[in-house]
């Protein structure tokens, strides 16, 4: 048995030799104040784990066979005290851990805005947010800065103790935002945003990476985050400004959102300021019609089956996006041909009353912005 | 119409020449072996005239302890592939440092785990925790059989029929490369236009069908079949957390036969569902799919906490401590386990209350399970422990899974589990509860009843070094892990780009050398008990002056199980027996009408296989072709009138008057 109690000790070693455990050592507020999360939680357990791998061990050996000298009580089955502690102590344990998990989760959480930068500051001391949007590629990562025009690929940078505010989605499939030096993961996922709050504290390059397989490239899907002073940020802004990039525009991006693996950094000196709502809705090629776009024509009522046709051809194309053919061509049958109506349509045609004057858009016409196609539905209808 | 028609795909589908990966040298060594080794099994069954006897005395067989037995087997055999993909996993992430790629291609090293994952958990552990439900709760009850007997030989072989398909895609095609739980857009046509996911589709459908069928029979079993004076609160603890096991089965098997259904329409017919466009939505797919996973793992630990407490009980001697209050923590644990689901996705994006509801859920099932902890440990306290192998694998069970129920909280806390989401520390958690709490208690339950299901016990000695190996395999493997997911080194990787973390890799392979040692010391065991069985013969029919009905009647049990019903005043009810002086039964024997054999099982079964093969290499004559069959041979078996026979009482008498001979040359 005591081997057991050597061998279990293990784990707590590997906090002792933490200084290359990036978790328990991080460089950004958040992450810092979940690592206290993680210790707190693992002693208010080890406060009942412990006892019960101490009375394991010695109970298996106290009353083995071979002690005589030990009692021996074979009817012995039932204690309403016992009882009463075996239920009560983990109960404790976890009614604490249940109000530290509460209070927790609610002010890490990562969609809430940071209300401090460093530990003991105030909230006025709060600087302006940086904005980040990233977006996971297949097997890269965008980070697109709109407050400064510029794009970067695999690698970015935040300035000392300013809230950063990421804006997180994916192109193809699910992955997962993650430096363990700044905070905790979110996912990426296409067509949807996350969203991150979190700060950096101490300067240096982290890694970054995804946390979530996504295929092939996935393994070398790493970024370096750069955690600078005011001056050495300004300095990489103006760096990647100056790297005589190109513009991140719709066709840069398609070209870049093609698979490729291990891929090196790489500066766009300036970005088409749509982009990143492009991308969030898997319109970036001309032609093709908008997630928001679609799913406010469906708030309508949508357009019926024949609409459900003629969308086909302008929505996301995933499968060219990533090489492959469609499987099957989609068909629909959009209409049934009925006597009275024998070219089918026209009887569908006849009851549909166009509800809302949102203008229509197309290749080529102006975008109104996100969420005015989401007015809310005219009440007589 | 059919001026692009192709006959090859109209005959083939997608199957052709190029679908046999004949050009990855691994696969094709893989290949030739298992051709070497099947032609030696199939020779020697040949040689010995074994086919025979193999199909009329197990493959047809609806009796439930020859269908737990082969259940067993399934999962040994099959955790011989899923480990062979663990150490393939170990030994490439030990190398690849340095600019080196390791020996694996991201092609196959994604298989791979997807595969071990599929395979350890549906095609390992299933089966095991199956097998040993089949063939001790009929004992642990008194009956003579499951209710339904032909439905349990029918849904053994759908579970063969799973596994097979998996391992056929070992060499026609391939596996699934999306990870075990194969989450969409990642599995979706667009991203996964291969065989793969449609193996993993078909191979866990037919096996699911397999498993919830199983359940269904094993419920009515425990309701309706209970000896005459067992009430709810006098069943053994097995036969409770089978009963909670069953129940979880029926209640999570259609969740996941469902979400199946879905990701394959959206695969095979083009629907939306988990699409990222077109009003389809992943996040659905990843509920769904974890509404069936997380009581998937009570199904798996439950089983394995029955094993715990029997063997408690009876190897201290003593009663077990708290009976009532095992059995509530495992019905409390039964019905949280499914307001727990969303703890593995904190990181979607759920709003901070819903994130803390399903974590202080998650915490709230520690209790139970705390109880449980303190019941066997209580239990053994002012008992006589006999260090016996099960007894032995008790004790590291309790020590190992209180580190990985302690992680298992730690990872419920939703802010730390941001931290330590899809890390190393999430597989060195869960691989620290189902090997040390799963994987510990089946070894604890094969060899417990190992004597009562063959006859004759297992050498202890190359028990106990399978036991050492794979107990200190365990932590050199997995508390390495624990250290790297502490580092922020997430799951799943190929390659690494730090080289200070090799160390840690190389630790954990060589904690998976030892496993290995493990399972080998555990296959030498088995061999060696075999050999020497007539020295380890079990004549008594209780070689572990056990507590429960089981160990009334002989090892093996004959056919019937029990030549009188028993009557039960206890919960263990066959120490109550044994402590009011129980006398056999010697005369008085009435013919006993069993089931009888059925070929229908193995064949439906078969014809599911070939339909999941036409399905998954679309070759749709043959899948219509399958279905149909396997409709009208379903309802051909409804037509089999002939379905039970009478064990005429001279041959009962025989076999009793063997038994009293056995017993008093063992001096009994």
């Amino acid at each position: 048995m005591k081997r057991f109690r050597i061998i279990a000790l293990l784990p707590l070693l590997a906090v002792l030799g933490g200084c290359n455990a990036v978790v328990l050592n991080p460089a950004g507020d958040i992450a810092v104040q979940q690592r206290d999360l993680v210790v707190i939680s693992t002693i208010l357990m080890l406060l009942i784990i412990l006892p019960v791998m101490a009375l394991t061990a010695f109970f298996a050996w106290h009353y083995r066979q071979s002690n005589t000298s030990a009692q021996y009580d074979p009817d012995w089955a039932h204690s309403t005290h016992l009882e009463l502690i075996i239920w009560s102590a983990p109960l404790l344990i976890i009614i604490c851990l249940g109000a530290v998990t509460w209070m927790a989760t609610h002010m890490l959480d990562p969609y809430r805005p940071i209300s401090r930068t460093t530990p003991g500051a105030t909230a006025a001391e709060i600087k302006k947010p940086l904005n980040v949007q990233v977006v996971a590629l297949d097997w890269k990562w965008l980070f697109i800065y709109p407050d400064y025009g510029i794009a970067t690929v695999n690698e970015m940078a935040a300035p000392l103790d300013q809230p950063i505010n990421f804006k997180i989605t994916a192109s193809s499939v699910m992955n997962a935002f993650y430096v363990p030096a700044l905070a905790g993961m979110v996912y990426a996922m296409p067509g949807m945003q996350t969203q991150l709050h979190a700060v950096i504290n101490k300067p240096g390059t982290f890694k970054g990476f995804s946390a979530n397989y996504s295929g092939s490239g996935f393994s070398e899907m790493r970024f370096n985050f750069i955690g600078a002073d005011q001056a050495g940020f300004d300095k990489w802004v103006a760096d990647v400004k100056a790297s005589g990039g190109s513009t991140l525009g719709r066709t840069e991006y398609l070209d870049l959102e093609r698979p490729s693996e291990a891929v090196p950094v790489k500066k766009y000196a300036s970005i088409d300021p749509q982009i990143f709502h492009l991308i969030l809705n898997m319109c970036v090629q001309p032609g093709k019609m908008c997630t928001h776009e679609m799913a406010a024509i469906d708030a309508k009522g949508g357009l019926g089956l024949a609409g459900a046709y003629n969308v086909q051809d302008i929505e996301y194309d995933k499968s060219a996006r990533r090489g492959s053919d469609p499987m099957v061509k989609k068909s629909y049958v959009a209409s049934v041909c009925t006597k009275a109506a024998p070219m089918g349509m026209d009887v569908q045609a006849a009851e549909v009353t166009p509800i809302s004057a949102t203008p229509l858009l197309g290749a080529g016409l102006p975008r109104p912005s996100m969420f005015q196609s989401f007015a809310p539905k005219p009440s007589n209808s | 119409m059919f001026e692009n028609f192709d006959l090859q795909k109209a005959i083939f589908g997608r199957l052709s020449l190029e679908s046999i990966p004949y050009h990855e040298p691994i696969l094709l060594a893989t290949f030739i072996a298992v051709l070497i080794g099947g032609a030696v099994v199939v020779g020697a069954i040949t040689y010995f005239k074994l086919w025979g006897y193999l199909w009329h005395e197990w493959f047809t067989s609806v009796d439930h302890k020859r269908i737990g037995v082969m259940y067993i087997v399934l999962g040994l055999v099959m955790l011989l592939r899923g480990f062979a993909d663990a150490i393939m996993m170990r030994a490439q992430q030990a190398i690849a440092f340095n600019g080196n790629e390791g020996y694996l291609p991201a092609h196959h090293f994604d298989q791979i785990f997807t595969a071990h994952g599929v395979i350890m958990i549906f095609f390992v552990a299933m089966p095991l925790v199956t097998g040993l439900m089949n063939f001790v709760v009929p004992l642990q009850i008194g009956a003579r059989d499951v209710a339904f007997p032909f439905l349990n030989n029918f849904s053994f072989w759908m579970t063969v029929s799973g596994a097979i398909l998996v391992m056929a895609s070992l060499f026609v095609g391939e596996f699934a490369r999306t990870g075990w739980l194969a989450y969409p857009p990642l599995s979706n046509y667009a991203y996964s236009p291969d065989v793969g996911v449609d193996y993993y589709i078909w191979a866990l459908q037919i096996a699911g069908v397999g498993t919830l069928l199983s359940g269904v029979n094993l419920i009515a079993t425990i309701v309706k079949m209970r000896a005459p004076g067992m009430t709810m609160m006098k069943m053994p603890v097995f036969t409770w957390t089978s009963l909670c096991t069953n129940i979880l089965i029926v209640a999570a098997f259609p969740v996941l036969t469902g979400v199946l259904v879905l990701l394959s329409l959206d695969r095979y017919v083009g629907t939306n569902f988990f699409t990222n466009d077109f009003g389809g939505n992943p996040m659905m797919y990843v509920n769904l799919i974890w509404i069936w996973g997380h009581p998937e793992v009570y199904i798996l630990v439950l089983p394995a906490f029955g094993v715990f407490s029997e063997v408690t009980a009876t190897f201290c001697g003593k009663r077990l401590f708290g009976y009532t209050s095992m059995v509530y923590a495992t019905v409390v644990i039964t019905i949280l386990s499914y307001l727990v689901w969303l703890h593995h996705f904190f990181t979607m994006g759920s709003g901070a209350s819903v994130n803390s509801f399903f974590g202080i859920t998650t915490m709230i099932i520690s209790i139970p399970t705390g109880a449980k902890l303190f019941n066997w440990l209580f239990t053994m306290y002012r008992g006589r422990i006999r260090f016996e192998l099960p007894m032995m694998w008790t004790v590291a069970f309790m020590l190992t899974f209180v580190i990985g129920g302690m992680t298992g909280v730690l990872l419920a806390v939703p802010p730390a589990d941001f931290v330590l989401h899809n890390s190393l520390f999430l597989i060195a958690h869960f691989h620290n509860v189902i090997i040390g709490g799963v994987v510990f208690g089946m070894f604890a339950g094969i060899t417990y009843w190992f004597p009562k299901a063959i006859g004759f016990r297992l050498d202890p000695f190359w028990g106990k070094m399978s036991f050492w190996f794979w107990v200190s395999g365990f932590y050199f493997a997995f508390m390495p892990l624990y250290a790297l997911g502490l580092m922020g080194v997430t799951r799943r990787l190929r390659v690494f780009d730090d080289p200070s973390l090799q160390i840690y890799f190389v630790v954990a392979a060589f904690g998976a050398l030892l496993i290995a040692l493990g399972i080998g010391s555990f296959l030498v065991q088995i061999a060696v008990s075999i050999k020497n069985r007539e020295k380890l013969r079990d004549v008594t029919g209780d070689p572990w002056n056990a507590r429960t009905l089981e160990w009334s009647t002989s090892s093996p049990p004959p056919v019937y199980n029990f030549a009188f019903t028993p009557v039960v005043y206890d919960h263990d009810a066959w120490w109550d027996m044994k402590e009011h002086g129980y006398k056999r039964p010697l005369s008085g024997f009435k013919p006993i009408h069993m089931p009888k054999n059925t070929s229908a099982g193995i064949i439906l079964a078969g014809i599911c296989f070939v339909t999941g093969f036409a399905l998954i290499w679309y070759i749709w004559w043959l899948a219509a072709l399958g279905f149909v069959s396997l409709i009208a041979t379903a309802i051909g078996h409804t037509f089999n009138y002939n379905r039970g026979f009478s064990i005429p009482a001279q041959q009962v008498v025989e076999t009793e008057r063997e038994r009293t001979a056995l017993l008093q040359s063992a001096g009994a």
